[in-house]
């Protein structure tokens, strides 16, 4: 397809390119967007594999006593469910796919700043997932201590069957997805901050761009501190170092040969990385929402430094509340205190990103598509979650609730199901711009209510599941007299549960479908500002023939006076005079204290 | 694509996205209200857990008038403003009042009740009254052993290299307090209002001591043995649960637990020592 039609390119960096090989341009492509489609498959693969895996944990959960899985199993399922998910769906289909995808078209770049180093992360991801994958086939089959893994279980292959090989190749795997991540991390940040088109200054970015730019800071700042502590568990296991296990640890009644290590140190880097993870993964879905309701409510987003700070502050104090997953580890309980109050402030920033989303819409004038019903949607599985969230914030309730199900609900809501409508979101809004064919619209509402409904009945019960003091991880929950009274409320989660899995097989059809068959786009059906909708769709290697110059921030939405109610980012001169046929600009856009200086 | 042109009528699809909302507004009140009933906070029986229980309505509060309001305004948000024709939206981004009550209001709601969970906090870890029954609880895959240390009141030491089969936490033999430690399999008895102090550990693993009804959850972590106190102040039975991933045998790790008189305590503490 793309440079093979448009031989007419004069972008200079790549006119000069000789047409490309089958295997240049679908296999070790340089080319950013088809390094974000190669990721999209990939991790959509992934998405399937870990959602399978649900679907098997929640048939076991609807029935235990039928035994369904053996305890094993089931724990290996729940493991490589979170871990896959996690790791190898949402973290990197958010950075691989959407980052990869928009950095550069959205700034007005004709590719990433380092577009081999960009290949080199994808074919860095690539062994990864396999050897995440081949621990299914290992003896003892894979990892089943938690996607946490908490140390001694994990670091004692003796301790459980699931600390064998399997954990061991859990390990590694993450770890080379880790570098993999470092790799597209560096070149986002600077993408970024040195390849912005003419014109278009920090203060003038979408907050798409925003969201990711933060992710990556975030990602820099925390993967570190995780393959730090990967390396470590992983010479525990292998090389006879004791950095997680103390002295005269038993296993089947036999003193291990390690001593002079900490448990809780395990605990302490898992979640100085891990709980910057969570908004790894809703920082950048924060970003696409916004910019998806301010396009379709054909208004500007409310509060456009608001939510930039707002990121900021949510990315900043994300480091510094990671002890809240640790109340009840045996941590000073002074430190509890801290955590406690700390993890209360993070809830500031999130409402202002609330209400001012509430507020893009009010007095909007809404288009209904499939996007903008995801988008709406994260903004309410975002406060479901978020509220779920001050319960555990709060120390002397987290005493009860530490590892329940409440638990289980609040991360399904807040980072997992919250990240996943942001995909949708993403991808039924930007396909056109990725295919250069539209998704149907029909079969995308379907799927929307049928996914927004199952949703809601999946993760909304298991909060009671919590306050009836279920804990996570229980191969029969009944085995706890306490418990019997639950199972008719696990029947209604898996059927849900059930009924959400089914629907995603309508988003795959559509998606395949479409990709394929789907009528033709025009570059910009949707009306939308920034500068990814002026290029062709889908746009061309180089992305332009020539680089865009950019005028005005991106969300001149229903603008008075202008002749559409639209204008794009590429559009000169002051709207509220001229609209599209106004004087060339100065490069200060919409007079509105959104200019900042030109990069 | 036509359908996106602006003679479309957004109007009927925001009504029924808007009721999409309401719905899911409806049955997450109305499932709180039916599990308030069958699947809520089991039976409290500590005094701790009151001040935790007040301090869970206290959010409890907080979060559901913020869920209501919320949803409410997205579901009129969507049914008002569905776009009809060529119709302009409003054209505004800034409101500095508006941005300062939604940072100022729930800033104030979600200190305030951070605050009142320190304050809470710091009720339930302070040291325990002098009277306080002390006992010493060990995970050990998968079973949580319960050691009563006697009328002297002195644990004996361990240590792993005595660990068998009838020594099962390894106390050390050499110790004289060994003989009137009582080791216990899976039975916690405490004295109805009297405070317990309870020593966590682990042999093995990190397995987390629960019990639900008393508000009490204390990881045992390998390495350390870490004390925590509360007052038991209902008679009864409750139980003990696993709540930390601790191998495949992890959901067959419970125990009991018996809240009783002191007389009912002392006999059957008799009753043990003599098996």
């Amino acid at each position: 397809m793309a440079t093979a039609t448009a031989p007419a390119t004069p972008h200079e960096a790549h006119a000069a390119h000789p047409p490309e090989s089958f295997i240049r341009h679908y296999i070790f492509s340089l080319d950013h967007k088809m390094i974000g489609k190669q990721y999209y498959f990939v991790t959509l693969f992934m998405a399937l594999v870990g959602g399978g895996l649900a679907m098997l944990v929640r048939a076991h959960l609807a029935a235990p006593e039928r035994g369904l899985l053996d305890p094993g199993t089931y724990l290996a399922a729940a493991t490589m469910h979170g871990t896959v998910m996690i790791f190898f769906f949402l973290t990197t289909i958010l950075t691989g796919f959407f980052g990869n995808f928009l950095i550069p078209l959205m700034i007005g770049a004709g590719d990433m700043a380092f577009p081999f180093l960009n290949m080199l992360s994808f074919w860095t991801f690539v062994p990864s997932v396999l050897i995440l994958l081949a621990s299914f086939f290992v003896p003892g089959g894979p990892a089943g201590n938690g996607w946490t893994s908490y140390a001694p279980l994990s670091a004692l292959p003796q301790a459980s069957p699931g600390s064998g090989l399997g954990q061991t190749l859990w390990l590694v795997a993450i770890l080379i997805l880790m570098t993999s991540s470092l790799f597209g991390g560096l070149n986002f940040l600077t993408t970024i901050i040195n390849m912005r088109a003419r014109g278009l200054s920090m203060g003038r970015l979408p907050l798409t761009i925003w969201g990711i730019f933060f992710t990556a800071i975030l990602a820099l700042l925390s993967f570190p501190v995780l393959m730090a502590a990967l390396v470590m568990l992983l010479l525990d296991r292998t090389a006879g170092t004791s950095f997680f296990v103390p002295a005269g640890v038993l296993i089947g009644g036999n003193v291990v040969p390690h001593s002079g290590g900490e448990a809780l140190l395990w605990q302490h880097l898992f979640w100085f990385f891990g709980h910057p993870e969570v908004y790894i993964l809703i920082l950048g879905p924060m970003g696409i929402v916004s910019d998806i309701i301010s396009t379709f409510s054909r208004k500007p987003i409310f509060g456009y430094t608001a939510m930039v700070l707002s990121m900021a502050a949510i990315g900043f104090l994300s480091f510094l509340v990671w002890g809240h997953h640790m109340f009840v580890s045996g941590m000073n309980p002074i430190l509890g205190a801290t955590f406690t109050i700390s993890t209360m402030i993070i809830a500031i920033p999130s409402a202002i990103k609330t209400f001012n989303w509430l507020t893009t819409l009010w007095q909007g004038r809404i288009q209904f598509s499939t996007a903008l019903l995801y988008a709406v949607a994260f903004v309410s599985l975002f406060v479901t979650g978020g509220l779920s969230g001050i319960f555990l914030a709060a120390s002397p309730v987290d005493l009860y609730f530490h590892d329940t199900y409440f638990v289980v609900a609040h991360f399904h809501f807040v980072m997992a199901s919250a990240a996943l409508f942001a995909i949708f979101a993403g991808t039924y809004y930007w396909f056109p711009k990725i295919f250069g064919r539209m998704m149907n619209e029909t079969l995308g509402k379907i799927h929307f209510v049928l996914t927004f409904i199952g949703i809601y009945g999946t993760f909304f019960p298991m909060h009671f599941l919590g306050t009836h003091g279920m804990s996570r991880r229980l191969y029969t929950p009944s085995t706890y007299p306490f418990l019997a009274s639950v199972q008719p409320l696990d029947v209604f989660i898996s059927a849900s549960a059930f009924m959400l899995g089914a629907a995603q097989l309508i988003f795959v059809y559509n998606f395949f479908n479409s990709a394929l068959r789907g009528p033709k786009a025009e570059p910009n059906p949707w009306h939308a500002n920034t500068l990814e909708w002026t290029a062709e769709s889908p746009p061309p290697h180089g992305n332009w023939p020539e680089p865009p110059v950019v005028y005005r921030w991106p969300y001149d939405y229903g603008v008075p006076g202008a002749a559409d109610d639209y204008l794009p980012q590429t559009v000169p001169g002051s709207p509220a005079l001229a609209g599209h046929a106004g004087r060339a600009g100065d490069g200060h856009g919409a007079g509105d204290g959104h200019a900042g200086g030109g990069s | 694509m036509a359908s996106w042109s602006e003679a479309q009528d957004h109007r009927r699809a925001g009504v029924w996205t808007g009721i999409l909302v309401l719905a899911i507004l409806v049955a997450g009140v109305g499932s709180f209200v039916i599990a308030k009933y069958k699947w809520w906070l089991q039976p409290l029986a500590s005094v701790q857990g009151r001040v935790i229980d007040q301090y869970f309505n206290w959010i409890l509060l907080v979060t559901a008038i913020a869920f209501i309001a919320t949803h409410l305004f997205l579901a009129a948000a969507l049914m008002r403003y569905g776009a009809r024709g060529g119709e302009r939206a409003s054209y505004w981004h800034e409101h500095l009042g508006a941005e300062l009550t939604w940072t100022i209001v729930p800033g104030v709601a979600f200190i305030a009740l951070g605050i009142l969970g320190v304050f809470t906090w710091s009720k339930l870890y302070s040291a325990p009254p002098p009277n306080a029954q002390v006992v010493e609880v060990t995970g050990r895959q998968f079973f949580w052993y319960v050691r009563y240390p006697g009328a002297d009141g002195r644990f004996a030491r361990t240590d792993p290299k005595f660990v068998s089969q009838s020594n099962p936490l390894g106390l050390d033999p050499g110790d004289p307090a060994v003989k009137t430690n009582l080791v216990v399999l899976n039975e916690l008895h405490m004295v109805n209002n009297r405070p317990i102090e309870v020593r966590v550990r682990s042999v093995d693993v990190i397995h987390s001591f629960f019990l639900p009804n008393f508000r009490v959850k204390q990881d045992a972590v390998p390495g350390r043995t870490i004390p925590i106190w509360f007052t038991p102040d209902k008679e009864g039975t409750y139980q003990i649960a696993c709540a930390q991933l601790c191998g495949t045998g992890h959901y067959t790790m419970r125990g009991n637990v018996t809240v009783e008189s002191q007389a009912a305590f002392d006999q059957w503490l008799q009753q043990q020592a003599a098996h």
